[in-house]
């Protein structure tokens, strides 16, 4: 009885520690403005989305989303805490209130976007995904079926774990599923051989694959196993920070179709003053219209944000185009226009 | 008058630390709903949708969530008990050789103990899985008749088969925790006087005898509480089987706290798994010690 006891008293003070946070009713927006400094969660170990350099510095593409939202939010895209989080971590980070946004490879879906599920909120996709298997060059699997009966490496905790399921499951096809928490833990066991294949999302394979001793022996398959649309997200209960993250992404994707770059936007905002006759490049740069007040943010932001991180052909150029550590072709994350699926709504 | 004085200051106490409580549990319970996180446990019924490479107990991925977490507490209990086990008796040996005659003996169960307690537990998983185990290469293993059979999936015995990342759990505790044991076992002995060796050495009793029925026996009262302890931190140490790859309760609760966004359930099903865990430790440890004392009582 007595040890019971302690243990009601033990649950009831740990508790009490975590129970203290999102007191105040008003949107996270008002108070990254006030705290001056934007709180991102990241994952931090994926080349080309978000990695630690050995400078200290963050990295990639998500790395980058987070800087357009401090640029609109905040005016300043230095002005950012980076909190690297495990995939287990990353939603009670937010609905803990511990980071203001997520902006961490995190797949777009029914249950996490629900009230009555993960309760987030997402922005639009940032980069549209799959999940894919690598295998070794010289083991000669060369699809699905290959696999049956064998090992598969795979982190735990994600969509991953149960598309691959579900893929297996449909096919009629047995496998033993290894479970890691870490990436770097699938990858090390795929390396030792302890798994036939590895499996997540084709990016994060590619990441890996260039970080290898000799990338050439290992092939990731063609057999595509989900749709992973990656996408920021951030508490659903708030309205406000929604709303201004969801432009903010979709400035990026406007601006590249328009031809606005971190180079021309100076120009481009002349051009727009000096031509009243312009009227959605002068809406969509803040000179008419007030958007930015509509949504929380100043009436400029997109100047703040392409000035700080240029459109999203330039992020995607940057740090995943053909020239960058990871190069990944950029296939269904062209525009619409070039026959892929990034659109954006009118800036009206 | 002085035992009412007594009686209402402890009232008051207990008025006090209930009350404190009752606040804590308000403000949990006000709060989650608040970040709309309030208490559900519906979803326990729902097919998990993820499958498991272990499992005692037959288990398919459309199996409930309830069921996942028990096969998952299966798990834990099997690394538990035959890490408890093999710890014990290598703790043993290992406490009893540093104490023994033999000087050689004892300096290198004294160099076992250093390195092993000196070196975190993670850093010694990690170590016994990717060098012990997976460091065996795929086509690199060893075969004795069919019967006995390694590589780096694990270790085949006549038709059972222990995967690679329970072995390397179950090397990594039991050898962590021995070096602890060791060092009860060697302090209980200690605690014995010197003149009870003397004794029963002067009376001719063969050594080997000596200690099982003369020394063991009056060590044992002050070895049992610090054994206790040890396998109190071996099963809260089995959680590190994420690290290794291991299906124990603790990784199954990961997965569904990311498919279902229900962590602080989760945890609370956890801190119960875990406690039912301990307090069957705990108290089968307590009815060893009692009958120990009963015995010698006696004799």
């Amino acid at each position: 009885m007595r040890r019971l006891v302690s243990v009601i008293v033990g649950l009831a003070a740990l508790s009490a520690g975590c129970a203290t946070t999102n007191q105040d009713n008003s949107s996270r927006l008002n108070l990254i403005k006030n705290r001056n400094e934007l709180i991102c969660g990241v994952s931090g170990k994926i080349p080309g989305f978000s990695f630690l350099k050995s400078d200290g510095t963050y990295q990639g593409l998500d790395v980058d989303i987070c800087k357009a939202f401090a640029a609109a939010i905040i005016g300043d895209s230095e002005k950012i805490q980076y909190r690297p989080l495990t995939a287990a971590e990353r939603f009670t980070a937010i609905k803990t209130g511990e980071i203001d946004l997520l902006s961490r490879n995190t797949t777009f879906t029914l249950s996490r976007d629900s009230s009555g599920g993960n309760g987030l909120t997402f922005a639009p996709v940032v980069f549209h995904d799959g999940q894919g298997l690598m295998v070794k060059k010289e083991s000669e699997i060369s699809s699905l079926k290959d696999l049956a009966n064998k090992s598969i490496c795979v982190g735990s905790g994600t969509t991953t774990e149960q598309n691959i399921n579900d893929a297996f499951e449909s096919a009629s096809l047995p496998y033993t599923p290894i479970k890691y928490q870490d990436l770097n833990q699938v990858v090390a066991g795929y390396l030792q051989g302890r798994c036939s294949a590895m499996t997540s999302d084709r990016s994060q394979l590619a990441a890996a694959r260039s970080g290898f001793k000799n990338p050439k022996e290992h092939i990731i398959l063609d057999d595509v196993l989900s749709k992973e649309p990656l996408a920021p997200a951030s508490d659903g209960q708030d309205q406000k920070l929604a709303d201004a993250m969801r432009w903010v992404v979709y400035s990026l994707i406007s601006a590249e179709e328009q031809g606005i770059t971190k180079s021309n936007i100076d120009k481009k905002v002349q051009i727009a003053k000096n031509n009243p006759q312009l009227k959605p490049l002068r809406r969509f740069l803040g000179i008419d219209g007030g958007l930015g007040e509509k949504i929380g943010l100043s009436n400029d932001f997109v100047v703040k944000v392409i000035k700080s991180t240029g459109n999203y052909g330039e992020i995607y150029e940057r740090h995943l185009g053909q020239n960058s550590e990871v190069p990944i072709p950029r296939g269904q994350n062209e525009l619409y226009k070039k026959g892929g699926v990034h659109i954006s709504p009118p800036f009206n | 008058m002085k035992i009412n004085q007594k009686l209402f200051l402890q009232f008051g106490i207990s008025i006090i630390f209930f009350g404190l409580i009752g606040i804590l549990i308000n403000n949990l319970t006000i709060n989650l709903i608040r970040t709309g996180l309030g208490f559900d446990f519906s979803w326990l019924l729902k097919p998990a949708s993820f499958a498991l490479a272990e499992h005692p107990l037959p288990y398919t991925s459309s199996d409930s969530y309830a069921w996942a977490l028990f096969i998952g507490w299966l798990n834990s209990l099997k690394v538990i008990v035959s890490s408890l086990i093999l710890a014990t008796f290598l703790g043993t040996l290992i406490g009893f050789a540093r104490t023994g005659t033999n000087s050689l003996l004892g300096l290198i169960s004294a160099g076992y103990i250093t390195i092993i307690r000196q070196t975190p537990l993670l850093l010694q998983l990690m170590f016994w899985y990717f060098v012990g185990f997976l460091g065996l290469k795929d086509n690199m293993f060893i075969q004795i008749k069919n019967i006995f059979n390694i590589s780096n999936k694990g270790i085949e015995l006549s038709g059972l088969t222990f995967s690679s990342e329970f072995l390397a759990l179950l090397f990594g505790l039991s050898i962590f925790t021995s070096a602890y044991i060791a060092e009860v076992i060697r302090g209980g002995i200690l605690s014995v006087s010197r003149g009870q060796w003397e004794a029963f050495r002067s009376l001719g009793i063969s050594e080997r005898k000596g200690v099982i029925r003369i020394i063991l026996p009056q060590a044992l009262p002050a070895i049992i509480p610090g054994l206790t302890s040890q396998y109190l931190n071996l099963a809260k140490n089995s959680t590190l089987a994420i690290a290794v790859g291991y299906s124990d309760i603790y990784a199954i609760n990961d997965t569904i706290i990311n498919q279902t966004g229900r962590a602080i359930e989760c945890f609370i099903i956890l801190l119960i798994s875990f406690l039912l865990l301990n307090l069957l430790i705990t108290n089968a440890m307590e009815i060893i010690n009692r009958l120990i004392l009963k015995s010698q009582r006696y004799d």
